[in-house]
């Protein structure tokens, strides 16, 4: 069962705040792992901000999520510099070491694999973002490697 | 007021300060094509077609926003203008399905008026479908987002027209739609099924759930007794429907065409509308009378019964009990009027015609069921009703003029009221005045519950009780009242509300457009009707003191309050959500 009381305290936290609605919801998203129609309907209450509006916020920003997802996100990025330096072959190779499509979760709830748009990192392109780790310079070899590690520590912390 | 004066076109024209451009090309008679423009709302600047070229800017502007400057040089119609335009409405129109002749706004929607302003003759670009499902999930409003065009004004108009917010923008770029949130079913959020919507969307993206299929099939029943009742307010806008200009009375010409379609009795809600005044002036009085909760607050309107059921249910026991007029009807069509003319109640076939799309959500109320039958079995909206009469030739404009049947047709100036805002107050007042002090009412026109502003307020005296009224349209204005209802700021006896802008004449099931010079001349025809009848007073109605008489014998008295009265439900978001 959630506790709905801590949105209303996330809420609270934020009152000396101008416009305060993105700040609450990245504190929500990480108090309840998403941002779901009972959570988000508890912060329409609690802010008094019509919940179409929140929703709108809510799935305008690639970061903020309705539903919920793996324990690790993987985001691949695929602008242009990333693609002529063979992000193609890296997301190749994740997607078959995964079993996974775009958009989509492990049965074991442990990744979801995303795009995103460009990190700035174009330098060390192509690169991935693992929750808020990035990885640059990858190859499909090396990619697969750091997967591997994640999947033990989240096993071993399961 | 500080005056500018600019160039548009090489014409000069002086407008005042705060002006747009799209308004002082007007006065040039230069009509800049627009489609998410709307005068009821504020620019938005989304579609992209208004914009022009200013001397010594680099950029387009979008004249609908960009307010004039002094010595300001506009051009309307420049090539990169007229190229740049129809590339904005190429790319509308590589995502809209092109549907036209099977769409319901076919020949009065704006994206085909703006394609032939503009002459396109072809689309550079393939199609794609929007995305976004067709949301049948309403008894009122359907929403089909594969015709959506994005310009937003159906979100303005619930969020700042209607403060309700039941739709908004969402996703991102390319694939942005309009939604209700999570995607649920309109009537699964806090709609309140206003329609609204439908008047302000240029398309087809938003309509009323079809009832004219289930009106045809009952027509064509010979088994069925098929009655129909009008509501005050289409008599002055369905003329709108067949080119008439707005403010069109078209009254007994409407009675006529109803029996051309075969209807076997024309009623008129009207006649439910003095009973309304007879039955809630009663609840009003005794609530005074014995310190009851006040304020008393109308319930004609459904689209507010929705609308306070959702976001005040804390003050549910300040709204009347009364039926709508609507309702009211149904309940005694199938009693009253099936009793007196030996007709079996399962026999007849009950419609309405409103202004309105919230009232077909009103009829399928599980409560409205009172005559032991489902009390009115269809609504058509204004909109509707002039379909039904085009699709076999009637050409409303041509008519000669019949009257209503009786006895269900028979009412005052005090009920065709009802169909604008400060209506129900006024026919309320005139009522009120004259049961209390036994006194005739000295001048029956009360100017200051009158006018199209969002909140009014007046005061009678009652031989020494004063009543203080207030009366508000569009909900935004309604929401304003009830907060200070709920704080305890306000000491009103009695507060009308009605939940579309202007009331029941600026209704979701109204004629396209709307705006407020619209909505003016419809109130204006309403107050000629009112003038034109020989009586204007509801308890003076003679066919409602016999109803009283024969069938339900007091206001407000058992039978009365069996068929007539009403309860509400509770619908919060928030109390379902943590229910």
């Amino acid at each position: 069962m959630q506790d709905l009381g801590k949105v209303d305290e996330i809420v609270k936290s934020y009152k000396e705040t101008k416009t305060p609605l993105i700040y609450i919801l990245k504190d929500v998203q990480k108090e309840f792992g998403c941002l779901s129609d009972k959570i988000l309907t508890r912060v329409a209450k609690t802010t008094k901000i019509p919940l179409s509006e929140i929703y709108g916020v809510a799935t305008f920003y690639s970061l903020f999520t309705t539903v919920k997802k793996g324990k690790y996100i993987i985001r691949c990025c695929n602008n242009a510099p990333c693609h002529v330096k063979g992000s193609k072959e890296v997301l190749d190779r994740i997607k078959e070491y995964l079993g996974l499509e775009m958009n989509e979760t492990t049965p074991d709830n442990l990744f979801t694999l995303e795009f995103t748009s460009c990190l700035g990192l174009c330098a060390v392109a192509p690169v991935m973002m693992i929750n808020d780790e990035v990885y640059g310079n990858l190859t499909p070899e090396k990619a697969v490697a750091i997967l591997k590690d994640y999947k033990m520590k989240g096993q071993a912390n399961a | 007021m500080e005056n500018i004066t600019l160039t548009i076109d090489s014409k000069t024209v002086t407008v005042a300060k705060g002006t747009t451009i799209l308004e002082a090309a007007e006065k040039l008679n230069i009509k800049i094509p627009r489609l998410c423009y709307h005068p009821d709302l504020p620019p938005v600047s989304a579609c992209r077609l208004c914009v022009v070229e200013i001397e010594g800017d680099r950029l387009l502007r979008t004249a609908c926003s960009w307010k004039c400057q002094d010595g300001m040089v506009v051009s309307t119609r420049s090539q990169f203008v007229r190229e740049s335009r129809k590339m904005a409405l190429e790319l509308l129109l590589s995502r809209h399905p092109m549907k036209c002749t099977e769409c319901v706004r076919n020949n009065f929607c704006e994206l085909q008026d703006v394609a032939e302003q503009l002459g396109i003759r072809e689309i550079r670009f393939d199609y794609k479908e929007r995305k976004g499902e067709l949301d049948l999930s309403s008894e009122a409003i359907v929403r089909d987002p594969s015709k959506c065009i994005l310009c937003r004004r159906c979100i303005q108009t619930c969020e700042l027209v209607q403060s309700v917010s039941a739709i908004g923008l969402e996703g991102r770029g390319y694939d942005v739609w309009v939604d209700t949130p999570f995607g649920k079913g309109i009537n699964d959020v806090a709609c309140v099924s206003c329609g609204q919507c439908i008047d302000r969307c240029p398309v087809g993206a938003l309509y009323e759930k079809d009832h004219t299929a289930s009106v045809w099939k009952a027509l064509d029943d010979p088994t069925k007794h098929v009655i129909v009742q009008t509501a005050p307010a289409v008599r002055a806008s369905i003329g709108e429907m067949f080119g008439m200009p707005a403010g069109s009375l078209v009254t007994n010409q409407f009675v006529t065409g109803l029996r051309m379609l075969g209807f076997d009795k024309v009623f008129d809600t009207d006649f439910t509308a003095d009973l309304t005044i007879m039955e809630e002036g009663t609840e009003l009085l005794g609530r005074i009378k014995n310190g009851g909760t006040l304020p008393l607050l109308t319930s004609c309107s459904p689209g507010w019964i929705n609308f306070i059921e959702h976001f005040f249910p804390d003050l549910l026991p300040h709204v009347s009990s009364c039926k709508s007029p609507q309702q009211m009807f149904g309940a005694l069509a199938k009693t009253y009027y099936a009793e007196k003319n030996g007709i079996d109640p399962k026999d007849i076939y009950s419609v309405s015609i409103m202004p309105c799309t919230a009232k077909k959500y009103e009829a399928s109320r599980p409560e409205m069921t009172d005559s032991g039958f489902r009390d009115v079995d269809a609504v058509l909206t204004t909109r509707e009703a002039a379909v039904m009469m085009k699709q076999v030739g009637i050409n409303l404009p041509e008519l000669h003029e019949e009257e209503y049947d009786e006895p269900l047709g028979i009412s005052t100036g005090a009920a065709v009221i009802f169909g604008n805002t400060g209506g129900v107050m006024e026919a309320a007042l005139r009522t009120v005045y004259e049961l209390v002090t036994k006194k005739p009412l000295e001048n029956i026109e009360i100017n200051a519950v009158r006018g199209l502003d969002g909140i009014k307020e007046a005061e009678i005296d009652l031989d020494g009780t004063k009543v203080k009224a207030a009366v508000a349209n569009g909900l935004a204005n309604a929401r304003k009242l009830l907060e200070k209802i709920a704080s305890g700021e306000a000491d009103y006896h009695f507060v009308e509300i009605m939940a579309c802008p202007g009331g029941c004449i600026g209704g979701g099931g109204q004629p396209i457009p709307t705006s407020e010079e619209i909505r003016k001349k419809r109130v204006e025809a309403i107050y000629k009707q009112d003038r034109k009848m020989e009586i204007r007073k509801s308890h003076e109605n003679p066919a409602i003191l016999k109803l009283y008489e024969e069938f339900l014998g007091e206001p407000n008295g058992h039978k009365a309050h069996e068929l007539l009265h009403t309860h509400y439900v509770r619908k919060s978001v928030y109390e379902k959500a943590e229910a």
